[in-house]
């Protein structure tokens, strides 16, 4: 640590050079902590302690297929099982088609399940009596300037009403929470309608149930529970299948895109070109100072210290680059997270990001110093005095 | 749009300049002298190894990625596309953003193929297919034993051939009507277990036999097709279809089709030519993909440019000398700054061939999936590297050699003659 100044010095010797070479780092730890950020994100889709107590039971044949109602007093039956619930797509969209919105038909015991969820208890109220109430995610309100009170139309993908027309009318009553922001900002986004209204409404729903939700007592019971609850339907013309959630939601994740592959081959190429790069500086730094290093260890400085010294300003290059380069990427992906509101799976720049990226950064600069820093011990000091 | 008309920009400044530079450097006495400058720039390249690698290589980098995201979103959206064509409408329920959320009933599903326009037969029968659309889940090939995907299941009839006479058999045979029978795209396939003709594969708890498997070069290629009336019975669907798709007598009358059809009051559809659905499925995805392509390439171009900037820098002071001593002969600034930029540019031209080379030596053709925005399956299709992407790929490159040239071929043309010999 003396020889701190040392070594910043020696880095900003030629400051052209290392700041052009700090701002090629700096887009690299970017570009790692956006990815990062959106591979963490398909990580820990549907990895929550809640996550793990709820199990979700949908059709064998397919996520489309429905499955009949009379099921939920059967499942409310399984020993583990806490309480069930169930509920269907209503595939909404707000005044343009594009403008599809996470909307589900739900029991009002939907929201027992979904304890990070929050609504007043005067909300939940009024949407267990209203019949055409619906409760709208935050996030979901800002974006069309909904408010509590209003009547609005909505537009269903999947189902008509009872005259045929895609248009559907709903009164807000209720704002939804997320609890934690970092991880439900899905929530957000949510727009539910009363099961009741919707399955008398649509004639082409008829009491049939999309999926059922189940909460088990015990969470080590949870498998024990899906099977059981399989095996209620086995043979029957509405085979189940239930998973609990993280692995259901792994599971569509990992369908929708190969993510781990497509990161991993970005940041090869990106981190390849870097090395290379701050190699190269590190290397014409080492060069153009011979004589100084020369001097240094005239004056008693050991073979060592001077590999440390060169070693310990490539990983100050890359540390400083890096930290530069991960702040930014946090502020962006913090940018992308108020402007999109948990639509899109990316985790925030979070301590495990952190410490891959500063692992990272200490393991590329040693990796660039070594060669450099090897040529400085070995360094002779009368030819390198005398310019040979 | 507004992307392919900066391109055709870019492109047309690219080729203009080329051909200024060339007739300058032919007839003007600078360009000659540009030229002998460039040459020696050129001949100790070598010496010079380490940092104009890192040139080549930093934009080779940023093209090979730039160009394998955008073939992506080209593959995808060109596989969407080349399934639909202007001669074939569906017919689907009013207000469904997709064919699986389609419902008609039986009565529409008779009275749809009655419609005047619709091209007719050797026996003289309209050519309109009645199909269901549905989900199934089967297991992934590679996966879990457990792991489960979905694919698009579609229950067609004879006619569903008639509407898509480039889809072809090419292994086994067709499926049997009134058998549990399937046959397979080829895309499908790859990607599930179990897909081989002769083996069984459960849906739901019956048993179905494959027997086809079928290329179609499209997003029929991710789907697997069985009998309409058994997968409707296995789905409880009745004698109710997803969607009816036609082949129309006159592509040019689609609109009259069209006006037919949804004045009927007896109906309640959605018409649109197949090329326009599938078009409009595959939008937000393809351009979505083309948005991640152009932010990861812009940020990893930053990064190439400083450092291209940081090489060019070095070379030109490791030059000072010959280049002060050149201006000292008679030499002007100009020759000078062409010669470097240009050397910079013969270097990122390099890197972006490279580049290119690479995207698409190891991506032409990969075969990659995702999960459709209106389909209820895996859709996989297959990266598609163009000769057009190539073009935008050299494009990036030579705007980060020109960027990263510029500054230090201004600095080496500014540099006082006298100070520069002093140096070393």
């Amino acid at each position: 640590m003396k020889y701190f100044h040392l070594i910043w010095a020696a880095l900003f010797r030629r400051k052209t050079r290392t700041i052009l070479t700090l701002v090629s780092i700096i887009a690299a730890f970017l570009l790692f902590g956006m990815l990062d950020a959106v591979r963490t994100g398909f990580d820990q889709a549907g990895n929550s302690a809640n996550g793990a107590e709820r199990l979700q039971t949908g059709s064998r044949l397919s996520f489309i297929q429905t499955l009949p109602q009379s099921l939920e007093a059967r499942i409310a039956q399984v020993p583990g099982v806490k309480m069930v619930t169930y509920a269907n797509w209503f595939g909404g969209a707000y005044q343009d088609p594009h403008n599809q919105v996470f909307s589900f038909a739900v029991e009002p015991n939907y929201l027992d399940l979904y304890p990070e969820m929050e609504v007043s208890p005067a909300e939940r109220k009024a949407f267990e009596t209203t019949r055409t109430g619906a409760l709208v995610g935050e996030k979901l309100a800002q974006r069309f300037h909904w408010k509590v009170g209003d009547k609005i139309p909505m537009q269903s993908t999947i189902f008509p009403n009872h005259e045929g027309s895609k248009n559907w009318t709903f009164d807000i009553v209720g704002i939804l929470h997320s609890k934690d922001k970092k991880s439900g900002g899905f929530y957000d986004q949510m727009f539910l309608l009363n099961w009741k209204y919707f399955d008398e409404t649509t004639p082409y729903n008829r009491g049939q149930v999309g999926w059922y939700v189940t909460r088990v007592t015990d969470v080590n019971q949870a498998d024990r529970v899906a099977k059981a609850i399989d095996a209620i339907s086995a043979n029957s013309d509405h085979e189940t299948r239930t998973q609990t959630e993280a692995a259901a939601t792994a599971s569509w994740m990992k369908q929708l895109a190969d993510i781990g592959l497509i990161v991993t081959s970005i940041m090869g190429a990106v981190f390849f070109t870097l090395l290379l790069l701050s190699g190269n500086t590190m290397m014409q730094a080492v060069r153009e100072r011979t004589s100084e290093l020369a001097v240094l260890k005239t004056i008693g400085f050991s073979s060592r210290s001077v590999l440390a010294m060169v070693l310990a300003e490539s990983v100050l290059l890359l540390l400083l680059g890096g930290v530069l380069g991960l702040a930014l990427a946090m502020l962006v992906v913090g940018g992308v997270h108020a402007a999109m509101g948990g639509a899109i799976p990316m985790a925030p720049v979070d301590a495990g990001i952190w410490l891959r990226g500063l692992l990272l950064m200490i393991a590329a600069g040693l990796l660039v110093g070594a060669l450099p820093a090897m040529r400085a011990m070995r360094l002779n000091i009368v030819d390198a005095l005398a310019g040979r | 749009m507004f992307l392919h008309s900066l391109m055709l920009f870019f492109s047309a400044l690219t080729v203009f300049s080329v051909v200024l530079l060339a007739v300058w450097m032919l007839f003007a006495r600078q360009g000659r002298q540009a030229i002998s400058v460039t040459a020696v720039g050129i001949g100790t390249l070598r010496q010079r190894l380490g940092m104009s690698s890192v040139i080549v290589i930093g934009i080779a980098g940023v093209v090979a990625v730039l160009v394998a995201l955008l073939a992506m979103s080209d593959g995808y959206r060109e596989t969407l596309s080349k399934t639909g064509s202007t001669d074939t409408a569906i017919v689907m329920r009013g207000a469904s953003a997709s064919e699986v959320m389609s419902v008609l009933d039986h009565d529409s599903v008779t009275l749809i193929p009655q419609t005047a326009g619709i091209a007719k037969d050797a026996k003289g029968q309209p050519i309109a297919s009645p199909e269901l659309v549905v989900a199934a889940n089967l297991p992934i090939k590679g996966g879990q034993p457990d792991e489960e995907g979905s694919v698009q299941l579609r229950g067609v009839s004879d006619q569903a051939w008639a509407v898509r006479p480039n889809l072809k058999i090419v292994e086994g045979r067709k499926f049997t009507p009134g058998m549990r029978e399937l046959i397979v795209g080829k895309g499908a396939a790859r990607q599930f277990a179990g897909l081989e003709p002769g083996h069984q594969v459960r849906l739901g708890s019956q048993l179905w036999t494959v027997v086809g498997v079928f290329a179609s070069g499209d997003s029929m290629d991710s789907e697997v097709w069985g009998d309409a009336g058994v997968v409707a019975d296995t789905y409880r669907r009745g004698s109710s279809r997803a969607s009816v798709t036609v082949k129309l007598a006159d592509p040019g009358a689609f609109d009259a089709f069209k006006t037919t059809l949804e004045a009927n009051p007896q109906l309640k559809v959605d018409v649109s030519t197949t090329l326009d659905y599938f078009s409009k499925q595959s939008e937000g995805m393809s351009s979505f993909l083309t948005i991640i392509g152009i932010v990861v390439g812009s940020i990893m171009a930053i990064g190439a440019i400083f450092g291209a900037l940081n090489c060019m820098f070095a070379a030109v002071a490791a030059r000072a000398r010959e280049i002060a001593t050149l201006r000292a002969i008679g030499f002007r600034g100009l020759p000078v700054v062409v010669a470097v930029m240009l050397e910079t540019m013969l270097l990122a031209l390099l890197g972006g061939l490279i580049g290119g080379l690479l995207a698409w030596l190891v991506f032409n053709g990969y075969s990659a999936s995702t999960l459709a925005a209106g389909s209820v399956g895996k859709l996989s299709f297959e990266l598609k590297v163009s000769a057009e992407l190539l073009w935008v790929g050299l494009l990036w490159a030579l705007t980060i050699g020109f960027i990263g040239g510029l500054f230090p071929a201004v600095r080496a043309a500014r540099l006082p003659v006298t100070t520069a010999l002093r140096e070393l």
